[in-house]
């Protein structure tokens, strides 16, 4: 029977892929949490063309015919981790599915996970088969600014059947993960902050640049035609005025849209020192900032709460050595009691496991100052919010996507299985996990 | 393997300190343990039990109503929780293990070496292990070599805290301390030379050495204590030699299906006696390794692969071990997993359907029997040492929290003390003086190609 193992395995992928034809789904739980208000006991969740139509108590619910009909004891929204790498980190550790680091230079807002993202990487599967749905992925830890990231849906054969959203946050690195050796720069930590400082100012400088053609450009368009004879040669003067055409910069333009508040700067950041730093560059730039991995975050409530700034906090159980030797299990617990909006995530693995699975570091919250459902809103609906992608995933409400988990038990218990996933009403995963 | 204290002392005057640990017996006075519900391991699962403890031993154990307290015992009124053995991790770098202790980079086979060598008894780790309710651990070198050296069994007897790793061993009969022989195969220890480039060349460098050390020892046999015809003595050859003799257990990193057949094929040419460790693959040939009645110590990762040989990694492997009729426990492989979350792998395990019972003596039992010392630890059982764990909830619950933990009848943690409890989650001041395990990863970039 063993040996028949990836037989079964084929012969249940071609049972998933079959399903997805059928578009039209309903889904019982004894206990529904919707992430909206209180569970409903015994409830549905009827999805129709990919969103959701109907949801409440059975009894006050009819299920359209020809539906098919999933049931579970527990049902949640589709989870969500909000720092992934999965699809550019893959499975194998290989040099050829590794596309979470770029090392030839140290500040490369320019790289977009987009062009990276391999749907098909098993690891998307993996985490599907626990009720993760939507994951912000993209480029890891490592250099000062290391690429754009993304949001995808844990479906679909290629990345545009994937992407939620093509482009979010820009991933920075403020730890010695990015400091370099051999006199190369960032060596230190102020170095790293003196280039990040540097390199914003020039986004300014570019920013302004644009702004003032874009001015010119709109002034010119406000004159009329007729005061400008076809023939006039314009005065020397003004051929000084006329600004330079602005040659594009790619790197300056993604941290343009930082400045602008366009894009966030998802700062990963783990000694208190260099958090302080996140939130002082963020305050200088007046950028939106996401305070990531955190480890020290414990140590600074009050000044994290006073900035504003939301934390992706680090998974429960990503090992505690070097820089976040002083991590705590119950820091998520500490930021979200304080006010912190703050979400989860499974983080970036460089070896074994490749990566972390988001519901079970929120069940290691939740055995550590997390109650049930504050734990599950670290993976649904506050990490949608966190996201921006709260009108369309992260609680179970009409005209939200139809992303479905379905479990046997408690879903943060060990021994509890994950029995299907649904995304966008169609059934992504049927594999008991 | 149970060591008769007397003898020790007799033969062995030099190594005293090791036999009658300063801490275990200093008050005799009887501990019982009363209205908890007991998992004994070996035997049903009581509901309400009684667990007494005298001089480091279990004394009496059973039902609350037919065990009789002795008279001047502590009575410890535990109703509600669950006592268990305490965890025994058949492969753990705690320590300062890893790429800091045993073998260097200067060759493949360094079964001289030993990880006691260079371990630091102060390191947090062994305070986030009894955290975990982790009792006895076998601490590993490597990685990275065909042989990493000799591995050390210690009982984590951190109350006093400890000045001397020392204070951690477990004396064998002839006093030396208890340990094993760390081996590896597949790509851990394929490197550029002199380490090997292929699996053939791996296990040709092995047979080779197995070879000589059996030479060696015929040699020692034929001079028979003549000191004129003994060859010049070779701490290499004499380790292999004592796992050949059955005194060392072999702890053999193995992840691929071939590579797991390869290491049974050489432990029946030498016959050593083998425990194999890690077995990614184990899943693939449950029959073969059944059949070698070669034990398995699993590890339980959150997901598959993260290096090539670890691509078809599942939870399902303790499972069907179990239902081929394999010895199977697990291990941390700290840092790899938590000692903390230690009970954890186990859970998963039964997630994925293996069962409860075979599950909690992987956990204690099994490991025990892995290292030779099932006759004194890994069961609650009347003479076995007095080495448990005393939890808040089911065992394989996410929610069950080691309340204390216990080695030779002496607590070593206690969540309700803040200075555990800071080991047990983590915080400001949790990390100082620890040494991680650096084989292959580090902060955001893959070491030595994600072996």
């Amino acid at each position: 029977m063993t040996k028949r193992f990836s037989l079964l395995a084929a012969l249940l992928t071609v049972a998933v892929i079959a399903q997805q034809a059928a578009a039209q789904v309903a889904v019982r739980g004894k206990t529904i949490h919707t992430m909206a208000g209180a569970p409903i006991q015994d409830g549905i969740v009827v999805i129709q063309d990919g969103k959701i139509s109907a949801i409440g108590r059975a009894d006050q619910i009819s299920i359209p015919e020809g539906f098919k009909i999933l049931e579970a004891e527990v049902v949640t929204p589709g989870l969500i981790d909000a720092h992934s790498t999965v699809g550019l980190a893959g499975i194998l550790n290989t040099p050829h599915d590794q596309d979470q680091l770029e090392s030839s230079a140290p500040i490369q807002p320019e790289l977009r996970a987009i062009d990276a993202y391999n749907p098909a990487d098993p690891l998307i599967e993996w985490i599907r088969s626990f009720g993760v749905t939507t994951i912000h992925t993209g480029h890891a830890p490592g250099e000062l600014i290391s690429g754009q990231m993304l949001i995808a849906k844990t479906r679909g054969e290629t990345v545009d059947d994937a992407v939620l959203v093509p482009g979010k946050a820009i991933a920075a690195t403020l730890t010695t993960a990015a400091h370099k050796e051999g006199g190369k720069s960032p060596g230190t930590r102020g170095k790293s902050v003196a280039m990040l400082r540097a390199e914003l100012i020039k986004a300014r400088e570019y920013l302004d640049k644009q702004q003032r053609a874009e001015k010119v450009a709109a002034d010119a368009a406000a004159k009329p035609a007729e005061a400008k004879p076809a023939d006039d040669k314009p005065a020397d003067g003004e051929e000084a005025k006329k600004p330079e055409p602005i040659a594009r910069d790619l790197r300056l333009e993604a941290l343009v849209e930082v400045l602008k508040k366009e894009r966030p700067l998802m700062v990963t950041a783990d000694r208190a020192q260099d958090i302080m730093s996140a939130l002082r560059l963020a305050k200088e730039f007046d950028f939106t900032l996401w305070l990531d991995g955190a480890a020290e975050s414990h140590l600074l409530i009050d000044e994290i709460k006073a900035a504003g700034v939301p934390v992706i906090s680090h998974a429960p159980m990503q090992r505690a050595f070097g820089e976040r030797e002083n991590q705590s299990m119950e820091t998520t617990a500490k930021l979200m009691k304080a006010g912190i909006p703050v979400a989860l995530q499974a983080g970036y693995e460089s070896y074994v496991p490749k990566t972390r699975v988001v519901l079970f570091e929120a069940a290691i919250a939740a055995a550590n100052g997390l109650k049930f459902d504050e734990a599950l809103r670290t993976i649904t609906i506050d990490a949608a919010r966190l996201l921006g992608i709260d009108k369309q995933v992260g609680s179970l409400e009409l005209g939200k996507d139809g992303d479905v988990a379905l479990y046997d038990g408690d879903p943060f218990e060990y021994t509890t299985h994950c029995l299907g996933t649904v995304i966008n009403g169609q059934v992504v995963s049927e594999v008991k996990r | 393997m149970r060591i008769p204290a007397l003898q020790v002392l007799a033969s062995l005057t030099f190594f005293l300190p090791l036999a009658l640990p300063s801490h275990a017996a200093a008050d005799d006075r009887p501990q019982a343990f009363v209205g908890a519900k007991i998992i004994p391991v070996e035997g049903d699962e009581i509901d309400v039990g009684t667990l007494v403890v005298q001089g480091g031993k279990i004394v009496a154990v059973g039902p609350k109503d037919t065990v009789t307290i002795p008279e001047g015992a502590e009575t410890i009124d535990v109703t509600g929780r669950t006592i268990m053995p305490g965890l025994v991790d058949t492969h753990s770098h705690v320590g300062g293990s890893g790429s800091l202790g045993g073998a260097d980079g200067s060759g493949p086979i360094q079964p001289g070496v030993r990880i006691l060598d260079s371990l630091n008894v102060r390191d947090p780790g062994f305070k986030r292990a009894v955290a975990g309710g982790l009792t006895t651990l076998n601490i590993m070198p490597g990685s990275g070599h065909l042989v990493s050296g000799q591995t050390v069994y210690v009982k984590l007897r951190l109350e006093p805290l400890p000045a001397k790793i020392d204070d951690f061993f477990i004396p064998r009969d002839d006093g030396q301390p208890a340990g094993g022989l760390k081996m590896a195969n597949g790509t851990n220890s394929m490197r550029d030379t002199p380490f090997p480039g292929t699996r053939g060349k791996s296990a040709f460098l092995v047979r080779e050495q197995y070879i000589k050390a059996r030479e060696y020892h015929d040699k020692v046999i034929r001079a028979a204590g003549d000191p004129t015809k003994l060859p010049p003595r070779d701490l290499n050859l004499e380790t292999l030699v004592e796992a050949m003799q059955g005194k060392r257990i072999v702890h053999h990193h193995t992840h691929r299906h071939d590579d797991i057949i390869t290491v049974l094929r050489l432990a029946k040419e030498f016959q050593f006696p083998v425990v194999l460790h890690h077995v990614s693959d184990g899943w693939k040939v449950a029959d073969e390794i059944a059949a070698a009645k070669a034990p398995c110590s699993v590890i339980v990762i959150d997901s598959p692969g993260g290096k090539l040989e670890a691509r078809d990694a599942r939870f399902e492997t303790g499972g069907i071990l179990e239902r081929a009729g394999v010895i199977t426990g697990f291990h941390t492989d700290d840092w790899i997993t938590d000692s903390r979350l230690f009970r954890r792998s186990a859970a998963l395990a039964v997630r994925a359907g293996m069962s409860r019972a075979a599950a909690l003596k992987a956990l204690t039992l099994a490991g025990a029997e892995m290292l030779g010392l099932q006759d004194r630890i890994g069961s609650l059982k009347v003479g076995k040492d007095a080495d448990f764990a005393i939890l808040e909830g089911d065992p394989l619950s996410v929610y069950c929290k080691t309340q204390q933990t216990y080695v030779d009848g002496v607590k070593v943690f206690d969540r309700s003390d803040p200075e555990d409890y800071l080991f047990a989650v983590g915080g400001l001041g949790a990390g100082n003086e620890q040494s991680p395990y650096m084989c292959c990863f580090d902060d955001a970039r893959i070491l030595g190609g994600g072996k």
